[in-house]
Order: structure tokens, then sequence, then C-alpha cells
């Protein structure tokens, strides 16, 4: 097991015409069961053409119906990419994974309200973010397979190369990843570190948990809040900006200070508060889990 | 992207919001031409246009009640070096001031639009006290603050405003049509922040913003031409300005150990190992996921173009950006650059043996390190060795 994709879950790639989403999805093509996985693309200039083998059609809906997917992944450029996201939550899409980096605040306002108004059951994962991979199984997004190991810990991040980061610890000590989720690094997503610990925790298949966040927002007090009480699991954690001057955002959207609040102190007083194993220092996350499991 | 006061207060204006009448004057043959307007009104309020809050502290806000008074604020705030508790020791050249009408006040109020991320809806701040931050009056009186979350696709247009209204002792009407004119303005520039503070109740009751402060959202700046056309270079770190022509993402410190990093969390958790050991960052940098040897080049210019940088320590973590690729830029900038300072790399990920091996062969003397803990070690220590 592992959570929210596997090696029988089907997807579509919204934008595998463009560069990017060209690159990525031979990436994710060439990983593991991939070629069982990426089963069609939709770009409504291009239909009929197939990249890779893989057929290309008008709209999310008609490629679902095709393929039966659950899954779609998006790589639309920002301007167009709350459209795409709008068209997967009109398909009814389970999970809707949105690479897309630089996406106004506004359009992602829009999505989120959209859906609370049609009780929409989509999941969205970013946008900006890596995407999510279960080892051996099926990556469905932009990070380097190869550094990935099938193994017991889930990783759950807000930051695309930080996950790499340890991700890579696990792999090197020999432990590896039930699964590893980027949530993304802007200021309104979808899945939150919150969501993330609850399928991990569930999950038969996960026996620990890192968890990175950075400054910004209060996604990472609220997930130790409900971690206080519910999570079994231990958890390893870690909050990127304790030197990040306030009101400066810094790379990612919303990683940002503002008016005293979200604040890596703040954050990691609550996540020592709910019982996880905070640690300054990003490069001794391995070292921590291993010695928990 | 942040923009002046006065530029806030013209596009309050296009909307129809009451602003108090005002000049905008960049030098003293300005202010000569404007003379006559001056002579019949008695107070105005003299203010310095910069970016950073808190001018007024800094002696960059007077209030004049004769026109000799006037014309010597005027002329002691424009040029000056003005520096608020939000802008640094070195402050901010004044390069133009905004002379405005003095407006007889009965109450000073509170109002901002912006967007509340955990409950993912636009929040209208409202407070019955103004004239302070809010963060001041959230402290002391939180009573007397009223949030409204707003759904995007209903707008305002069914929001009641009767409670706040009675509070203030204004039309209901007033208060709705000033309310619906901000959230348009908010929605439709693709505002971050809309804030009004204080917003005025005159005395003969009409509601007028006195200040006005408007950031963007940066991702929304490629359909907002018009907001694009306020941006004022001069309010921006020449660092910061120089990266982002080349699309990297930097935010100058200030220690004296440089980084270059790629991906944001990487970059704020390289600056928080270096700290952790001792040391003090002198940026942040992230070089993106593609970065080219051309951007590798420009972001080593930037960071050594900063005197106070005595270390340069490079954190990369190869994942669709291969190390060899880093590599090669590294070797060809520091050269290029006739770099003295001493150099750490950690490498890892992506053909990470042939980066190094790059890093090996070249002629410079560059510290290899395995893991972010000891590359911040040896960058740390190399500072202490050069001190």
């Amino acid at each position: 097991m592992s959570i929210l994709i596997n090696k029988h879950t089907k997807v579509i790639t919204q934008g595998i015409t463009g560069k990017t989403g060209q690159f990525h999805t031979l990436q994710c093509l060439k990983y593991a069961f991939g070629k069982d996985c990426f089963l069609a693309g939709v770009n409504p200039k291009k239909a009929g053409e197939v990249f890779e083998g893989i057929p290309v059609f008008a709209s999310v809906n008609e490629a679902k119906e095709k393929v039966q997917a659950s899954v779609s992944v998006i790589y639309v450029p920002p301007f167009a990419a709350s459209k795409a996201i709008t068209e997967a939550i009109d398909a009814e899409i389970d999970l809707i994974i949105c690479i897309t980096e630089g996406i106004p605040v506004k359009d992602m306002l829009f999505v989120k309200n959209y859906m609370l108004k049609k009780k929409s059951k989509s999941l969205i994962l970013g946008p900006n973010c890596p995407g999510l991979i279960t080892p051996d199984e099926i990556k469905i997004g932009i990070m380097p397979g190869h550094i990935h190991k099938k193994g017991r810990i889930g990783v759950v991040s807000r930051s695309g190369t930080l996950t790499y980061e340890a991700v890579a610890q696990l792999t090197d000590i020999g432990l590896g990843q039930s699964s590893a989720i980027g949530i993304g690094g802007d200021p309104i997503n979808g899945l939150k570190h919150l969501d993330i610990l609850q399928l991990f925790n569930d999950d038969a298949d996960t026996d620990a948990v890192i968890m990175i966040g950075e400054i910004g927002g209060t996604d990472e007090e609220e997930a130790a809040a409900w971690a206080k009480i519910n999570m079994k699991k231990p958890v390893v954690g870690f909050i990127a900006g304790v030197t990040a001057p306030p009101g400066k955002r810094m790379g990612h959207a919303g990683a940002i200070i503002s008016g005293g609040k979200g604040t890596a102190e703040n954050k990691l007083n609550a996540m020592e508060d709910a019982g996880m194993h905070i640690t300054k220092n990003p490069s001794e996350l391995g070292k921590i889990i291993k010695r928990l499991v | 992207m942040k923009i002046h006061e006065y530029q806030a207060k013209e596009i309050l204006k296009k909307y129809g919001v009451p602003v108090p009448k005002g000049f905008y004057l960049k030098s003293e043959a300005e202010f000569n031409s404007q003379k006559k307007s001056f002579e019949n009104v008695n107070t105005w309020v003299v203010k310095a246009q910069i970016h950073a809050g808190g001018r007024g502290k800094g002696g960059g806000v007077k209030v004049t009640n004769n026109f000799t008074d006037l014309q010597s604020s005027f002329n002691s705030i424009l040029g000056m070096q003005l520096i608020t508790p939000q802008n640094g020791p070195e402050g901010q050249k004044v390069k133009g001031v905004l002379i405005e009408e003095g407006v007889a006040i009965e109450k000073e109020l509170y109002i901002a639009f912006l967007v509340d991320r955990a409950e993912q809806k636009i929040c209208m701040i409202f407070s019955t006290e103004g004239g302070t931050s809010i963060e001041e009056i959230a402290e002391k009186s939180p009573e007397k603050i009223f949030k409204v979350m707003i759904d995007p696709n209903k707008g305002v247009e069914n929001i009641q405003f009767d409670h706040i209204t009675s509070l203030i002792k204004v039309n209901v009407d007033e208060f709705k049509n000033l309310v619906e004119k901000l959230y348009n303005i908010f929605t439709e520039t693709d505002a971050s922040l809309v804030e009004i503070n204080p917003l005025i109740k005159s005395n003969d009751s009409k509601l007028i913003a006195l200040d006005a402060k408007m950031n963007f959202d940066s991702n929304a700046l490629f359909r907002q031409n018009e907001i694009v056309a306020l941006r004022d270079f001069d309010e921006e770190d020449k660092y910061e300005l120089e990266a982002s022509n080349y699309d990297l993402s930097y935010i100058s410190l200030d220690g004296n150990i440089a980084c270059m990093v790629n991906g944001a969390g990487l970059a704020m958790a390289t600056m928080d190992t270096i700290k952790l050991f001792g040391g003090e960052p002198a940026n942040f940098l992230d070089v993106g996921g593609g970065a080219s040897v051309e951007k590798v080049k420009k972001a080593f210019e930037i960071m050594v173009s900063n005197p106070k940088v005595s270390v340069i320590f490079v954190n990369i973590f190869g994942g669709i950006m291969k190390c060899d690729v880093i590599a090669e830029g590294i070797v060809k900038a520091a050269e290029e650059l006739n770099l003295e300072i001493p150099l750490i790399v950690r490498m890892k990920g992506t053909n990470e043996d042939l980066g190094k091996e790059i890093l090996d062969k070249s002629p410079l003397k560059i510290q290899s390190a395995d893991d972010m803990e000891s590359a911040a070690k040896i960058s740390v220590n190399a500072t202490n060795l050069g001190a």
C-alpha cells in the first residue's frame, strides 16, 4: 500500500504537448510502471495526435472516459492553469495534481471557492509543487525518480529540492519511502500537511513521517494541532526559514512572514508541543527517523 | 509589488473613492509652479513618498498651517534620507513629495482587504479605530476589529454592514459603496493588499481615504500592465533587482556567507544551517530548476558584488538539473570573475560524480563537501580564518 497513488493508478496529463509537459511525461513513463499508468493527454487544439504512444484528446472528460482515469496532472502555463484545474474538477477527477508555478492568487481563490460551491469531491495537490511518488510503482511530477527507494517512511513537504534532500537521506541510510508528497509553495493550495498526515497515519505501509514546512501561513500549526490528538506514528519535523527576514517573500509565493504571523519559531513550537521530533538541522532528518523506527 | 501612496490614491480616485485634494511634486520648480494652489487653504500635509511604512516616525510627514511652513517642510523632506522603523539603517532617499489639503477629522477608522490563507477567502478587515498599525489595534482593543470573509464567487453585494455603520454613525449606503469600490480595486488589480489607514470620517460625515497602501500579486503582473507601469525601481534593493532581471530569486541579508542554492525551500534550509553552525548568511538565492551556465555566472556576479561577502557556499540538489552542468557553470563563473574568496560546494543528486570530477579537475581551489552540515561548517570556518 501507499497513499493516493500506486501502480494501478490511471493518469491523464493536461498540457502534455508543451515543452515541460513532454519532458516530464517522458520521465514519468520511464519510471517503474509508468507505461501502464500514463494513458492519455489533453490539448483541445491537438486532439488526435499521439505523444510517445499516448493519445491526446480534446477535453478532460473525453480523456477520462476513454482510459478510465482517476488522476490528472497539469503542466499548463500559469495564465491558463486555473481553467485547466476547473475543467478537471468539472470532469470529477479524484486527484488533480498541479505542477504549474506562478498562478495568480486570485485564480486559485476562485478555484477553491468554486469547489466549495459545487461540493466537489476532487482533491487538489499543489499548485507550484513537484508532485508525488510511490517508489518502484509510479511517479507523477517532476522529482528525480532515481533518488527514491521503496520503504516505509512517508515524506510530506512544501518544497521541491528540500523534499529530495529528505528522500535522499532516507535512501542513503537504507530506509526508503512509502510515498513522498510535495504539497507546494503557494499560499492558496489544495492538500495540506494535515491531510497528508492523516493519510500516512491510516496507511499500513507507513511507519513514520518526515514533515517539512516553511515560513508563512498557519498550515503546519493546524497539522500539529490535529497530530497532537490523533497521530499514532512518529513524525520528524523541520521548518525552513528560521533566518528569513519578516515581510520578504522567500522564493515561494507563500513563504512570507507577515504581521508577525507564519514564523518558523511558532511552527516549531506547535510541532514540538504535538510530540513531533523537531530538528533545526535539515541534514539529520534521516538519522533521527532511523533512531525512531 | 509595492507602489507609492500617491499612486494608490490615483487608483482610489479612478474608482471614485474620496481622497484629499493633493499634488505630487518632485522638485522645487514643480512646487513653485503650483504655488497658487496652496494660497487659499490654511492646512497642508506634506508627505514623503517612499515605499516603507512608518514615515511619520522618521520625520517624513509634516502638518503645516501657513505657506512659509509648507515651503520649508517641502524643501526639508524632498531629498532627505528618510529612515523609518521599516527600511533599515541607511534609509531611503525621498524623490517625491505628496502635498495634501488638511481635512477636519471626526474619527479615524481602518479598512483593508487581503487574502486570508487559512480561510481561503478574501478578507475585509475593519476597525472603528484607525491611525495606528492594525497589529497595535489588535493587541490593545481586539473588540474593535471586524473581519468579514468574502467568497470571490459571490462578492460583497449581499453582505450586511448595519452593525458597523451604526457603531461609526455613517450612512449604510455610503459605507457599502466604499466597500464595493475597494473590493473592486482589490480583485480587478490583482492586489494582495489594499489598506486604508486611516480611513476618516470627516466633520461633515464623509468617508475619506487619508492614507493608502497597496501591494500586488507578482504572479498576476502579466495581466496588469497599468500596475506594472507604477513600479519604482529606485525603491528596490539593487542586488534583488539585478537578480530578478535574470529570473534569479535573490534576497539580501546582513551576513558574510553568500549562498547559491536550487529551490526555495533548500535555499532557506541552507541559510538556516549556516546560522545553526555559527555563521551569518549574506543572502537567499534560488537559481531555479533549469539554471544554465549563464545564470550560474550571473548569480556569482551578484553574490561577489556584495562587499560583505567573504565566502561562497553552493548547495545543489540535482534533480532535473544535472550536477555536471552546474559544476561547469561554477568553474566558468569562478574563472571569469577571478574569484579569490573561498568557495565551498556541496552537490548531490543527478550526475553528482561527474559534477565532482569537473570541480576536482579544475585549477580552482574548491572545497567539496558531501552533505549540507559539513559544507556549512567548512564555510563558517573559512569566514573565521579570513577575519
